[in-house]
């Protein structure tokens, strides 16, 4: 681009809070109208956000739970008001925030699309006009006329979607709904967004997934109880995801071990210890290397035939791989005591990125015993340009065919 | 990455102004915005009217002739119960066109006040999911009232007709203004309690109580004469001719309800009804729009109180 684009968005010091009432009734308000202050429970859900998105971005919001994320996103629709700053922005504004909140169950599903589309902010020609797209798109056919009622979810959240993406929005808000339907659908919702970004919309979406957001975000926005605390390109804001992912953990782990000592029945995962026969001098570990993975969990007491599993996931939470001694038809002693299992994971095909471990102990029935979701974690460094969980050693050609 | 398109777009975006999200707070200019607002959503309005009355008689074989049933049916228990067991149909000629005509405005009301005051908690979904002027709810059950309000006029002249009474008298511009009124009236209550009930969940109920009781608080079932001879110049009085419903409805009789309008025994009329029609609607006006002031300041905290 050679000029710099126009801004599109411009949120000024928003804050919101969110008064938490603990009584809703005339007469609880009535009777408590004195101790009112303390009957309310204040929650800023922003602080002090200062943000502006230049048109034709795509910006993704990331960030645990509870951090904030989909307010800001309902800030910027507008669908609530900050406490404090202001929200500017122009153009077309479509928000897919929940598909199909404007659907009624008794109206056929054409009826249906007219008052969506109405909703999102087109007119009845302009409806007229894409209708026969948005029925190919959303793949209803014929069941366009029944009630939506009778549809499975699938064909509502698919019609909801094909609405949506047809009201030439000039910036979407998109919360969470991307992953919707089958996989060839799901595909053809992807391939739209991309075709949104080429045609220079504006996208902010928030997303839970990292591999989303590395293929589709220009700019990272990564919030933390309602702060900033990250603002940049993609890599650099699934990194500081990461870190306070790991802070997260730190702090559930000390909290964890105090109660360590009360073991009186069952078992318990007591440490997981990873080490790697190829690592940097930082202590990541390198590809190709042999990479152990060694339980200790302790026993009080637990009926025969127990399994101990475990699982490497990305710091989202998508598992990578996962396997457990009863699958590798290994028995276990079940007295009362202290025992290492160490699985052994050669040639390690795993990509750039940060792991975690989770060490799962089964009873013989797969009841979980006990469970340590984050018991450790590593990093795998790589000089690649490649994307995903897995590496190859790709190579590519090219040949002439006429 | 871009193409000409995406250029043309940013160019575009570009000649806008930026717009700050949400309600300005003046008084004035906050009313004028949201009134501008509210006009560019108009056919949204239209097509959520048209969603309430498909999906309330979808499934029913008798489908919009329910909306007949109920005032057609008090019209029977009030003329047999009030009329002729109590016998108030011989102190007032007509009686069943008189009955009809106050149930008529009396329906309208309580249906834009009491849809009204539900729409903002059943459109829940959509209030906390996309960004609406909000004011549309409560103005879609006004749209859906009037459409049974439609239905029952038409009944009503044909009544009129039938008995060969048709309302065709200098009086009638005195049943337009006492519609025009109760529209006002009711769309004022409506949006004000529509945005109150989000806070305070009791009001639904509240409001169904209140206008049960209000009901005989004007001369629907009853002649204006029966009050006259009970409380006539006292401030009583005046006080229940402070009631806009009231006066809408004694408006629309004196236009629709010939066998009174002409004047034939004993029907009385309170002074200077014109005048009060003009002020209970100038009042209602100004109620309307400090309403949607109100409703304005609070529908900023809607999407999380439902």
């Amino acid at each position: 681009m050679t000029s710099p684009a126009p801004l599109i968005v411009s949120v000024t010091d928003a804050s919101k809070r969110f008064v938490l009432h603990k009584d809703k009734s005339v007469k609880e308000r009535l009777l408590n109208l004195r101790r009112a202050r303390q009957h309310r429970v204040d929650f800023w859900a922003l602080h002090n956000i200062t943000l502006d998105i230049e048109s034709g971005t795509t910006v993704g919001l990331v960030g645990h739970n509870g951090s904030g994320k989909s307010t800001l996103l309902k800030v910027i629709g507008g669908i609530i008001q900050p406490t404090s700053g202001t929200v500017k922005r122009r153009g077309r504004i479509a928000a897919l925030l929940e598909l199909g909140a404007g659907f009624h169950p008794d109206l056929t599903g054409r009826e249906n699309v007219y008052l969506n589309a109405s909703i999102l902010g087109l007119s009845r020609a302009e409806t007229d006009r894409y209708f026969d797209d948005i029925v190919e798109f959303s793949e209803i056919g014929e069941f366009i006329d029944s009630q939506v009622k009778f549809y499975s979810s699938g064909m509502y959240v698919r019609l909801a979607f094909s609405v949506a993406i047809h009201v030439d929005p000039d910036l979407l808000l998109v919360d969470e709904v991307l992953a919707v339907g089958d996989e060839p659908f799901q595909r053809k919702c992807m391939d739209k967004i991309q075709q949104f970004q080429r045609e220079g919309r504006t996208i902010v979406f928030v997303s839970h997934s990292a591999d989303q957001v590395m293929q589709l975000c220009d700019r990272v926005i990564v919030l933390d109880h309602g702060r900033m605390i990250f603002d940049g390109d993609a890599e650099g804001g699934i990194a500081a995801l990461r870190e306070s992912f790991v802070a997260g953990t730190a702090a559930t782990d000390t909290t964890g071990a105090t109660v360590l000592e009360e073991l009186t029945t069952g078992a318990r995962v007591e440490s997981v210890r990873l080490t790697s026969t190829k690592t940097n001098l930082a202590g990541d570990f390198l590809p190709g290397g042999d990479i152990s993975v060694a339980v200790r969990y302790r026993i009080a007491s637990v009926d025969p035939g127990l399994i101990v599993g475990i699982g490497i996931q990305t710091p989202a939470g998508n598992a990578v791989y996962g396997i457990n001694t009863h699958g590798m038809s290994l028995g276990l002693p079940s007295k009362p005591g202290t025992y290492d299992v160490a699985f052994l994971l050669p040639d390690s095909a795993l990509a750039k990125g940060e792991y975690h471990v989770r060490a799962t102990i089964y009873a013989a029935n797969r009841s979980t015993i006990d469970d340590a979701p984050l018991a450790a974690s590593f990093r795998v460094e790589d000089q690649t340009a490649a994307v995903g969980v897995v590496r190859f050693d790709t190579t590519a050609t090219v040949g002439r065919l006429d | 990455m871009t193409d000409s398109g995406a250029a043309e777009r940013a160019a575009r975006i570009e000649t806008l102004p930026m717009v700050q999200v949400g309600r300005t707070q003046g008084f004035f200019r906050g009313a004028v915005r949201s009134l501008g607002e509210i006009w560019s959503q108009r056919e949204l309005l239209g097509l959520l009217v048209r969603r309430e009355l498909k999906a309330r008689y979808k499934d029913s074989s008798l489908g919009v002739l329910w909306s007949l049933v109920r005032p057609l049916t008090q019209l029977l228990i009030y003329y047999f119960a009030v009329g002729q067991i109590l016998g108030v149909a011989r102190a007032v000629p007509d009686f069943a066109i008189f009955v009809f005509v106050g149930l008529t405005g009396w329906t309208l009301f309580i249906e834009i006040v009491g849809n009204g005051t539900k729409s903002i908690i059943s459109n829940g979904g959509l209030v906390k999911k996309v960004y609406l002027p909000r004011e549309i709810f409560p103005l879609a059950s006004v749209g859906g009232a009037l459409f049974s309000f439609a239905m029952q006029f038409l009944i009503l002249i044909t009544a009129t007709l039938v008995l060969s009474r048709f309302p065709l008298t200098p009086d009638l511009p005195y049943a337009l203004l006492g519609i025009v009124l109760i529209i006002v009236f009711g769309t004022a209550l409506g949006i004000l309690l529509a945005g109150l009930t989000v806070y305070l969940r009791d009001l639904e109920h509240l409001v169904e109580v209140i206008l049960a009781v209000l009901f005989w608080a004007s001369p629907i079932v009853y002649s204006y004469a029966f009050v006259s001879n009970a409380i006539s110049g006292t401030w009583l009085e005046q006080l229940y001719l402070a009631n806009p419903v009231t006066v809408a409805i004694l408006g629309m009789q004196k236009g629709l309800w010939l066998a009174g309008s002409l004047a034939e025994g004993g029907v009385v009329w309170p002074p200077d009804l014109a005048l009060r029609m003009w002020i209970a609607l100038g009042v209602s006006l100004v109620l309307l729009w400090v309403s949607q002031r109100i409703f304005a300041r609070l529908q900023g905290n809607f999407a999380q109180e439902l």
